[in-house]
C-alpha cells in the first residue's frame, strides 16, 4: 500500500486555501474582502494543477479510505474547475457584502466534501464526506437572509437531514450483514449476505446520495433552492455537489456491491423516472430558473444511466467520467447567462442576440448542448451514455433516453427562440459573467472536439 | 483538399462579421463559387474509377473508434457537385436578401460545411455529427427567416428529425457494439459487415427509420410539408435538394452495405414504403392549392422513387445489371431532383415574393406579364415530371428499368404500380401550369413582375445542368456506375 500524504495535494491544497481565507477574512477591512476570493482562488488553481498532475501519473495511490484512481482524478478536476467559475460568479455578487469571505470560504469547503465523497471507498468516509459537502450549502442557500432564501434552506436542509437519516440507516445496515465499511471487504461480505437485507441498506442508501445527485426522489429541493438562492449558489448546488454524488454512485455500484445483486435494475428505474419527471416539470416553467433546475433534474437520470451500468460494460465508466465534466461545464454556462443578464423570465431574454450577440450564442451553444447536440461535450457522453445502455443489455434505458432528450429539445428551444425577439434596451450584461459564460461555451466545444485527448487520459 | 473543401465556408462563416456590410454578399458568392471549383476539380481528379480518393483519416475519439475519415467515390461525388451548386445558386439568388443579411450568408456557410461535410464522412460519427448539425442549422434558418406560422414549423421540425436523428444513432451504436474491435469506422463496417440475424434487423429497423424520417419516406413525412411551406425559398431548396439525399445517400452508403442480409430480408418492406410514398405524394401533391406545399409533396413522391430502387436492389435473385441499373437510377435520382427542386423552390420564392401568396387559384395568365418565369417555370415542371431531353427522364427510366427488369415478381409489380406515379405528377404539373401561368388572370397576377438578373443567374444553371444530365448523361453515370456495382455486390454477399 502507497499512502504518500502528497498525493492528497488538491485536496490540502483547497483545505489550506479555505483556512487561510478564513483567518484573513478576520483582518480584512470590508472593502478588501476581495483578497479572500484572490486567495481561494489561487488555492482551487493549485489543487486543479496538481490534480492534474496526480492524473498524468501512473502509480496510483491507495489509501484505506480514499481511492485515488480514474474516477478520483475526473471528481477533483471537474468540481475544482466548476468551483474556479462558480467563485468568479459569486465573486460579482457579494462583493461588499459583510459575510464577503465566509462566503468564499464556504464555497470552498462544500467544494472539499464533495471531492472526498467522489473518492471514498469507504461507507464512513462517504458519510462524513456527505455532512462535509452538505452543511456549508445550506448556509450559503439561505445566504441572501430573504424570503424565498430561507425557504430554499429550510427546504435543503430539512430534505437533507431526512435522507441522510436513512442513508445512516442503510449505512448500518450494510456494514452489519457485510462485515466491515470499507468496499472491498463489503464486496465479499455481502456476496454471503441476505440479499433482502442487502436491497434494503442499498436502497436506504441510495436516498441520501440521489438526494446530493438531485435525481428522484430526492429532487425536491432542486426547484426551490435554484429560485430562491442568489444565482451563483444555484450554479454551484445544482453543479458541483452533483459530480461528487454521481462518483460516489458510481463507485459503489463497481466497487462495493457483489455482482449479481438487483443494482441495474433499480438504478436503472430511478434514472428513467428521472429524466422522465424531470424533463415533463420543464416543460411549462416561465422561469428560467426553474426550467434549469428541472433541466438539471433530467440530466440527472442521463447521468444515471452509467451508473446504473457500473461493472456490466466498459463503456460505463468513460461514459460516466464524460458526461458528468461535460455537464457541469454546460450548466455552468447556461447559469452565467442568468447571471450576466439578471432576469429569470424567459421575457427577460428578448433581444439577446441582437444586444450581446456573444453572450447570446453562448447561451445557445450551452441549450443546445444540454440536448446534445454535436460537437458539445454532452454529445459525446450521450453517444457514450446510451452505448453503456445498449451494450450493458438495457435497449429499453436507451431507448426512454432517446425519447427524453427530443422532449428536453422542446423546452429548451422554449429559452433560445425569444432571444431572436426585436430588442428592447436592457442595461448591458454584467462583464464577469459574461466572461464566464463565453468560456464555458468555448470550453464545452472544444471539450467536445478534442474528446480523444480527453478520454485517453 | 477534400478538408479544406468541407472547412472552407466555415471558415469564412466565422471571418464574415469582420467583411464590410456591403461586401457581404459578395463574399458569400465567391466562396460558393470556390467551393464549385473545388468539388469539379476533385471529380475531374477522381475521373470515373472505382474506389476512393482524397481519403483522409486523423484519430479523433480513439477510445472509441472513431476517426475524422473523410473522402470521395461514385456515389459522394455526385452528391458534393450538387451540394456546391445548389448553395452557390442559393447564394445567388440571395443577392437582395433584405432581413439580416449577414447572418443570413453566416448560417448558409456553415449548412454548406455540414452538407458537405455529411457526404464526404467515413465514419459513422462524424457523419452523425453532420446529420445532427443540418437539423439545428435548418431549424435556424426556418425560424428567423421563414414566414406564416414559422416558429411551429421550425419547432416541428427540429423534434420530428431530431427524433429520427436519435433513433439513427442508437442504430449506429447498435453497428458500433456489433463490430469486433467495436469501431465506427464506415470502411471497417462495411468490409466486414458486424450483424446477423435478429439484432441486424433491429438495427436496420433503427438506421431505417432514422433515416427514412429525413428521406422522408411516407408515414414519417408529415414535418416536411410546414417546414417547407414557411421557409425562406433559399431555405427551401437547400432543405428539400440538399438535406432529403442526406437520408437516402444514408441508406446506400450504410443501411445496404453494412447490413446487407437484413435488407435483403426486408427487401419487400422496403419496396413498399418506396411504392407508398410514390403513390401517396403524388396524390397529395395534386390535391394541393398551395404551389410550395405542392412541391414539397412532388418532393415525397420523387424520393419514393429512390427508396422504391434500392428496395428492389436488395432482392439478391433478381438479374444483377438490372439491380446496377436500379442503384444508378437512384443516385441519379438524387441528383436530378436536388437540382429540380432546388429551381422549383426559388421559383415559389419569387412568386411569393412578388405577390405574397403560394395560392395556385389566386393566380393566372402570368406568362403574358412575366414571360422568362413563366418559361423557366415551364421547364423545370417538364423536367420533374420526367420528360426525355431532362435529367427527371434519365433517372426515372433507370429505376423503372432496373426495378421491373430485375426479374422478381414483387419489384416488377411494385414498378410497374410506380409508374402511375408519373402519370399523376404530370397530370398536376400540367394543372399548374395550366391554371397559373396559362388561362385567364387571376387577382395576384397583377403584382408579378419578370424574374430579376441574380434570380434567372441562380435559376438558369441548375435547369441547365438538368438538360445537360438529359442530353449527355454519361459523365454523371460513369462516375456513379463503379460504385452502383460495388454496392449491389455488397448487397448480394
Amino acid at each position: 500500500m502507497n499512502e504518500n500524504p502528497a498525493d492528497l495535494a488538491p485536496e490540502l491544497c483547497v483545505l489550506i486555501a479555505a483556512v487561510l481565507g478564513l483567518v484573513g477574512g478576520l483582518f480584512l477591512p470590508r472593502e478588501r474582502q476581495w483578497r479572500v476570493a484572490v486567495v481561494c482562488a489561487a488555492g482551487l488553481a493549485a489543487g486543479l494543477a496538481a490534480a492534474g498532475a496526480a492524473a498524468a501519473r501512473t502509480d496510483l495511490a491507495v489509501f484505506d479510505a480514499f481511492m485515488v484512481d480514474p474516477i478520483t482524478h475526473v471528481t477533483r478536476i471537474a468540481v475544482l474547475g466548476a468551483t474556479l467559475g462558480v467563485l468568479a460568479l459569486a465573486a460579482g455578487q457579494v462583493r461588499g457584502h459583510p459575510r464577503e469571505s465566509e462566503h468564499y470560504v464556504l464555497i470552498l469547503l462544500s467544494a472539499l466534501g464533495t471531492v472526498v465523497l467522489g473518492a471514498a471507498s469507504d461507507l464512513l468516509v462517504l458519510v462524513a464526506a456527505y455532512l462535509l459537502a452538505s452543511i456549508p450549502a445550506y448556509a450559503l442557500a439561505g445566504f441572501g437572509k430573504d424570503a424565498p432564501g430561507t425557504e430554499a434552506a429550510l427546504k435543503y436542509y430539512l430534505m437533507s437531514a431526512l435522507l441522510g437519516v436513512f442513508m445512516l440507516a442503510g449505512v448500518t445496515v450494510l456494514s452489519g450483514v457485510g462485515r466491515g465499511t470499507a468496499y472491498p471487504a463489503l464486496r465479499a461480505g455481502l456476496a454471503g449476505a441476505p440479499p433482502a437485507a442487502v436491497a434494503a441498506g442499498t436502497v436506504a442508501l441510495l436516498a441520501g446520495l440521489l438526494f446530493k445527485a438531485g435525481a428522484v426522489p430526492g429532487h425536491f429541493w432542486v426547484p426551490d433552492v435554484t429560485e430562491g438562492a442568489p444565482p451563483a449558489i444555484a450554479a454551484f448546488v445544482t453543479t458541483v455537489p452533483k459530480i461528487g454524488a454521481f462518483a460516489a454512485l458510481y463507485r459503489f455500484g463497481a466497487e462495493a456491491l457483489p455482482p449479481g445483486t438487483s443494482w441495474p435494475a433499480l438504478v436503472a428505474v430511478v434514472a428513467a423516472a428521472t429524466m422522465t419527471l424531470g424533463n415533463l416539470a420543464a416543460f411549462g416553467q416561465d422561469n428560467v430558473r426553474r426550467l434549469l433546475a428541472y433541466s438539471t433534474v433530467g440530466q440527472a437520470g442521463f447521468l444515471l444511466v452509467p451508473v446504473a451500468m457500473a461493472g456490466r460494460t466498459d463503456l460505463a465508466e468513460p461514459a460516466l467520467l464524460y458526461y458528468v465534466p461535460a455537464y457541469a461545464v454546460t450548466n455552468l454556462g447556461a447559469f452565467a447567462v442568468v447571471l450576466a443578464r439578471g432576469r429569470d423570465g424567459l421575457a427577460g431574454y428578448a433581444g439577446l442576440m441582437r444586444g450581446s450577440p456573444l453572450l447570446g450564442l453562448s447561451l445557445v451553444v450551452c441549450l443546445l448542448g444540454f440536448v446534445g447536440t454535436p460537437p458539445t461535450a454532452v454529445f459525446v457522453g450521450k453517444v457514450l451514455m446510451l452505448g453503456a445502455a445498449l451494450d450493458g443489455g438495457y435497449a429499453w434505458l436507451a431507448a426512454v433516453a432517446a425519447v427524453n432528450t427530443v422532449a428536453s429539445v422542446f423546452y429548451y428551444l422554449r429559452w433560445i427562440v425569444p432571444l431572436f425577439r426585436g430588442a428592447d434596451g436592457r442595461p448591458r450584461p454584467a462583464r464577469g459573467a459574461s466572461a464566464v459564460a463565453v468560456a464555458a461555451a468555448l470550453f464545452t466545444l472544444a471539450l467536445g472536439i478534442g474528446s480523444g485527448l480527453a478520454l485517453t487520459t | 483538399m477534400l478538408t479544406v473543401a468541407i472547412f472552407l465556408p466555415a471558415a469564412a462563416a466565422v471571418a464574415l462579421p469582420a467583411v464590410p456590410r456591403r461586401a457581404v454578399p459578395w463574399t458569400w458568392i465567391a466562396v460558393a463559387l470556390a467551393e464549385v471549383a473545388l468539388v469539379t476539380w476533385m471529380w475531374v481528379s477522381h475521373g470515373t474509377g472505382a474506389g476512393t480518393s482524397y481519403e483522409t483519416s486523423t484519430r479523433w475519439i480513439p477510445s472509441v473508434g472513431a476517426g475524422y475519415h473523410v473522402g470521395v467515390d461514385g456515389l459522394s461525388l455526385p452528391l458534393l457537385a450538387l451540394t456546391a451548386v445548389l448553395f452557390a445558386a442559393c447564394a445567388v439568388y440571395s443577392l437582395r436578401q433584405a432581413r439580416r443579411p449577414r447572418a443570413f450568408a453566416v448560417l448558409f456557410l456553415f449548412l454548406e460545411t455540414v452538407c458537405l461535410g455529411l457526404f464526404a464522412a467515413l465514419d459513422l460519427l462524424l457523419f452523425f455529427v453532420f446529420f445532427d448539425l443540418s437539423i439545428v442549422g435548418m431549424y435556424f434558418v426556418i425560424l428567423l427567416w421563414g414566414h406564416g406560422d414559422r416558429s411551429r414549423s421550425a419547432l416541428k421540425f427540429f423534434l420530428y428529425t431530431f427524433l429520427g436523428s436519435l433513433v439513427l444513432l442508437l442504430g449506429f451504436i447498435g453497428l458500433y457494439l456489433g463490430a469486433d474491435p467495436n469501431t465506427f469506422d464506415m470502411v471497417e463496417l462495411t468490409r466486414d459487415p458486424p450483424l446477423h440475424g435478429g439484432p441486424a434487423g433491429l438495427t436496420l429497423l433503427a438506421v431505417g427509420i432514422g433515416l427514412g424520417i429525413k428521406t422522408p419516406v411516407v408515414p414519417f413525412h408529415t414535418w416536411l410539408p410546414p417546414a417547407h411551406t414557411d421557409a425562406p425559398a433559399a431555405g427551401s431548396a437547400i432543405l428539400a435538394g440538399v438535406m432529403l439525399k442526406m437520408g437516402a445517400y444514408g441508406f446506400v452508403r450504410i443501411a445496404m452495405p453494412m447490413l446487407p442480409d437484413a435488407w435483403r430480408r426486408y427487401a419487400l418492406v422496403v419496396l413498399i414504403v418506396g411504392l407508398v410514398g410514390v403513390l401517396y405524394g403524388a396524390l397529395v401533391a395534386l390535391a394541393q392549392d398551395d404551389v410550395k406545399r405542392l412541391v414539397a409533396y412532388t418532393s415525397v413522391n420523387h424520393m419514393g422513387y429512390v427508396v422504391l430502387a434500392l428496395g428492389a436492389a436488395g432482392y439478391a435473385s433478381g438479374d444483377a445489371a438490372a439491380r446496377r441499373l436500379a442503384v444508378t437510377g437512384a443516385v441519379t435520382q438524387m441528383v436530378s431532383h436536388g437540382l429540380i427542386t432546388g429551381a422549383l423552390f426559388l421559383l415559389c420564392g419569387v412568386l411569393y415574393d412578388r405577390a405574397g401568396s403560394y395560392g395556385l387559384g389566386r393566380f393566372g395568365g402570368i406568362a403574358g406579364r412575366a414571360p422568362a418565369f413563366a418559361g423557366l417555370t415551364a421547364v423545370a415542371a417538364f423536367a420533374s415530371l420526367g420528360l426525355p431531353g431532362l435529367s427527371g427522364f434519365i433517372a426515372e427510366f433507370q429505376i423503372f428499368a432496373g426495378t421491373i427488369g430485375s426479374g422478381t415478381a414483387a419489384a416488377a409489380v411494385a414498378g410497374a404500380l410506380a409508374i402511375t406515379g408519373i402519370l399523376i405528377t404530370a397530370a398536376l404539373f400540367l394543372r399548374v401550369l395550366h391554371r397559373a401561368v396559362l388561362g385567364p388572370p387571376g387577382e395576384l397576377t397583377g403584382r408579378v413582375t419578370d424574374v430579376r438578373r441574380p434570380e434567372l443567374a441562380a435559376l438558369l444553371p441548375l435547369l441547365l445542368l438538368s438538360l445537360l444530365i438529359g442530353v449527355a448523361p454519361r459523365g454523371l453515370l460513369d462516375t456513379i456506375e463503379p460504385l452502383s456495382a460495388a454496392v449491389t455486390a455488397l448487397v448480394g454477399r
